[in-house]
């Protein structure tokens, strides 16, 4: 494309200014070099070239305000030489590329020369912008919503990128052959159902999406003997009922377990927040629980001044209201670290999004009786407990996240630790 | 001299064309053998309209006067200064259009035009002087002629086109009109509501044959009790010139013979093409584009009513806007797919979309709203009662496929069902739209409600 034209680097710019050119008239510019700077109505950005070749005009000069789509440089590429020096000079010696090139395209077509336009219009149309107005014509919704199409994932080829009527019937009929056969078996007479998003799946389709697109998660995994840590709860449990106290789960060690090996390793309790990280002097406990149409994680706030039996009675009370849909915002807002446990689903083991702006979350699998290998190399029946970590490699490295379940490991082989 | 684009042809294709890539910023050349505006604004779309205006006035005051409380004890007119005010319209507009070239700094050359090749053309100007134009786009935009009989060609006398139809003079006793489509029609109206006799011959079944049956039978009533005579499913076996006029042979539900003092003949057009390379045509002899209007020569674009039907002034200036955008904005040009058309006869008849047969023929699942004049307010305050709008609504989605619409201001009308459409508008949308009282529109909005049973007034 010889055109540059203002780019529009935000959703709202109309307008940008060029602060700086990073390349002067008559050089050399490859795709992916800077060559101006763009001030936009948020930020100052560079802007790269897009292609190889030589900027051979420049039409804004630095502190120049155009509008978006505005044309603020002519770059040549190859081609457009090439076939500027067949058409008008088959002799002439390429020693200055780019000042021949330069002359030859005045002669012709000052503003727009014919090769370029071409190319120009090989390229797609843009994107329509991310997170904007569904684009879509009133039939279009209506024929996609009778069909149970996504519209979301529908572009547009109607005016302005408009999703119109033949874009839906495109759409449906690219649809996987399988997908009658699948919902054939549906009771319902039109095949298949369309269940609306509740407020809470919107939500949550819409976090962890983010999370999982924009965080980049890795994941750890250890498997801890849990035959101290069974024993303890029968005991402590035994104990407890003839005083007439609640007893405590599994899960309740885990949780405690996780506050105390974050106390030690602070920087697992933090979030990534552009150019810092915030590391956080309290530790909010989530902890997911699984409710009607979705999952919601109750915070024990300031988890790591509380006992073991503090966590398991606010846990109790906070999943209880959470089922009855009777939680306050500040119940389920402000965690910073969580745990997610499946192990009443008789999951062995899994790894749970991140939910931010957290940086790790913790998936708990089923105590499962399995041989081991003990320290005299005999095998032995174990009770093993498999937990998944999913970090935020931004704030958490591997070897941080190692020394986390190094604690986690070491107070659930020795949960008498804990209560100390 | 070297521009960015030569479009050749200054009508509603060619004009339209260059001031939009002039507004691009593209150099452009406009070359025009006779006016700027080309037939639509010279000899068709505008100075017809103006004659139509004094013949809708003077049937008023000549035949409904009385319905109004007036009277006339002479009433006359000037018939060289009806068909001058149609030319000053002409004038006026065709001085706009060279206002708008200047205004965007186009060439305008006045001369004709051939391609000679690919980015090359050649002008033979007015003036006597010769040019070579170069561009590496061209647009071709040079229209269509008036197609004649076979074996009875024009005089310019008492066998005429459309062009000679709209400055004849004196005005004839009698006229045989060959062909009831819009531009017969229209003429037939005309010389009508001034006096002439009036037979107007149609081979098809009905008069206006693209449109929907029931408007054409409607408007046959119509213009039959104006005074017209309308032979429908009647060809023309034969033409001859006397010395008092014309005399036409016609095969119908019987053999007849016509005399008169001058026939219209009104059956279409034939492609006007540009001297030099040839390009590729179709089978009728249009020239054939691609999706990017793009001819069989790379470089040279065509579009308006050179590259086939519709021939239409509105459907020439959308496409030549869209070949000049796919040239130079990088856009996907779009074809035509449904389009409104008018016939400013009175009453009007305008339509868009889908006919009821050619929506049966589709096998298309639909209902029908209609609503008369009738039963509409402002129709009956103005006393333009006749017609009905009709609008053809599928189900179960509730798509637009077509509208139609007999009656006063029809014409006008149409645009909110082709806006509708255009933006995929379901008969929901135009039912939740708030139609303001009285107005005409109101029958649109009434038409739509009926398709389910839910209009007010009837």
């Amino acid at each position: 494309m010889p055109e540059i034209k203002m780019p529009k680097l935000s959703d709202t710019m109309t307008e940008g200014t060029v602060v700086a050119w990073k390349k002067k008239k008559g050089e050399t510019v490859a795709a992916g070099d800077v060559i101006a700077e763009i001030e936009t109505d948020k930020a100052t950005m560079e802007f790269e070239s897009s292609d190889d070749g030589v900027l051979s005009e420049i039409f804004v000069q630095e502190g120049g305000k155009v509008a978006v789509g505005e044309r603020i440089a002519l770059v040549l590429g190859k081609g457009e030489k090439a076939e500027g020096e067949k058409a008008q000079a088959p002799s002439a010696p390429a020693e200055k590329p780019a000042e021949t090139t330069g002359k030859e395209e005045k002669k012709t077509s000052p503003a727009a020369p014919p090769a370029g336009e071409s190319a120009k219009a090989a390229e797609p149309p843009p994107a329509p912008p991310a997170g904007g107005r569904l684009k879509a014509s009133p039939l279009a919704k209506k024929i996609a919503a009778s069909m149970g199409i996504d519209l979301s994932g529908i572009s547009g080829s109607g005016p302005g990128s408009r999703i119109i009527k033949k874009d839906v019937l495109a759409a449906a009929e690219s649809q996987p052959p399988g997908a009658p056969a699948r919902t054939a078996a549906a009771p319902a007479a039109g095949g298949q159902q369309r269940i609306p998003m509740s407020a809470m799946r919107k939500v949550i389709a819409e976090r962890l999406l983010a999370s999982k697109t924009q965080i980049p998660h890795f994941y750890l995994n250890i498997e801890v003997d849990a035959g101290q840590l069974m024993k303890l709860r029968a005991d402590i449990n035994a104990a407890g009922e003839k005083a007439g106290q609640a007893k405590l789960t599994v899960n309740d060690f885990i949780l405690k377990a996780a506050v105390v090996a974050a106390a030690r390793t602070p920087k697992v309790n933090a979030s990534f927040d552009k150019d810092a990280v915030i590391e956080y002097s309290s530790i909010n406990l989530a902890v997911a629980v699984a409710i009607d149409d979705g999952l919601i994680t109750p915070v024990i706030r300031d988890a790591q001044n509380k006992s073991l039996r503090q966590i398991s009675e606010a846990v109790k009370d906070l999943a209880a209201r959470a089922r009855t849909k009777k939680l306050k915002p500040e119940e389920y807002q402000g965690g910073t670290l969580t745990v997610s446990n499946l192990g009443n689903y008789g999951i062995d083991n899994f790894f749970a999004i991140i939910n931010p702006p957290q940086s790790v979350i913790l998936s708990v699998g089923a105590i499962v009786k399995k041989p081991v290998v003990n320290a005299k190399n005999e095998i032995v029946p174990g009770q093993r407990l498999a937990i998944g970590m999913s970090c935020d490699h931004r704030v958490v490295d591997g070897a941080i996240g190692a020394q986390y379940l190094a604690e986690l490991r070491s107070l659930l082989e020795n949960p008498a630790l804990m209560l100390i | 001299m070297a521009y960015d684009l030569i479009v050749i042809g200054g009508g509603p294709a060619g004009y339209v064309g260059a001031i939009r890539a002039a507004q691009l910023g593209k150099k452009v050349a406009c070359v025009e053998k006779e006016r700027a505006g080309g037939i639509c604004l010279n000899w068709g779309c505008i100075p017809t309209k103006s004659l139509l205006r004094n013949a809708e006035l003077y049937h008023l005051m000549s035949h409904r006067a009385a319905d109004f409380g007036f009277s006339f004890d002479n009433l006359r007119f000037d018939w060289g200064k009806v068909i001058k005010r149609s030319r000053t319209v002409s004038d006026k507009l065709a001085g706009g259009v060279e206002f708008l070239f200047r205004k965007n700094k186009i060439d305008y050359v006045l001369g004709e035009a051939s391609v000679t090749k690919a980015g090359s053309v050649f002008v033979k100007k007015r003036d006597g002087k010769e040019e070579t134009l170069e561009a590496p786009k061209i647009l071709v935009a040079t229209g269509v002629l008036t197609r004649a009989m076979p074996g009875f060609p024009f005089n310019g006398k008492t066998v005429i086109g459309s062009r000679e139809a709209m400055i004849l003079d004196p005005q004839p006793k009698s006229l045989v009109v060959i062909g009831a489509g819009a531009i017969g029609v229209e003429f037939a109206y005309f010389y009508n509501a001034f006096g002439t006799k009036v037979t107007l011959v149609e081979m098809m079944p009905n008069i206006l044959p693209v449109e929907d049956t029931e408007v054409s039978v409607a408007l046959e009533k119509s213009l039959g009790k104006q005074g017209i005579r309308i032979l429908t499913k009647t060809t023309v076996s034969k033409g001859e010139t006397t010395p008092g006029g014309v005399k036409i042979f016609v095969e119908g539900e019987k053999a007849e013979t016509i005399e008169a003092d001058v026939c219209l003949v009104a059956i279409g057009v034939s492609p006007q093409l540009p001297g030099g390379m040839q390009l590729k045509v179709d089978p009728r002899g249009f020239i054939s584009t691609n999706d990017n209007y793009e001819t069989s020569v790379p470089g040279v674009y065509a579009a308006g009513d050179i590259i086939g039907p519709p021939w239409l002034a509105h459907v020439a200036m959308w496409e030549a806007i869209q070949a000049v955008e796919g040239m130079f904005e990088g856009k996907q040009p779009r074809k035509v797919s449904f389009f409104p058309g008018c016939t400013y006869c009175q009453p009007q008849v305008a339509s868009v979309g889908l006919t009821e047969r050619a929506a049966r023929e589709q096998g298309r699942k639909f209902k029908i709203g209609k609503f008369p004049f009738q039963a509409n307010g402002k129709a009956l305050a103005v006393g333009e009662s006749d017609g009905f709008v009709k609008i053809l609504v599928s189900e179960p989605d509730g798509e637009i496929l077509g509208a139609h619409i007999i009656g006063a201001e029809a014409t006008e009308l149409i645009a909110e069902l082709s806006l509708a459409m255009t933006v995929e508008a379901t008969y929901e949308e135009i039912e939740a739209t708030i139609h303001a009282h009285p107005t005409l529109s109101e029958a649109v909005h009434e038409a739509t409600g009926a398709a389910f049973g839910a209009a007010i007034h009837i």
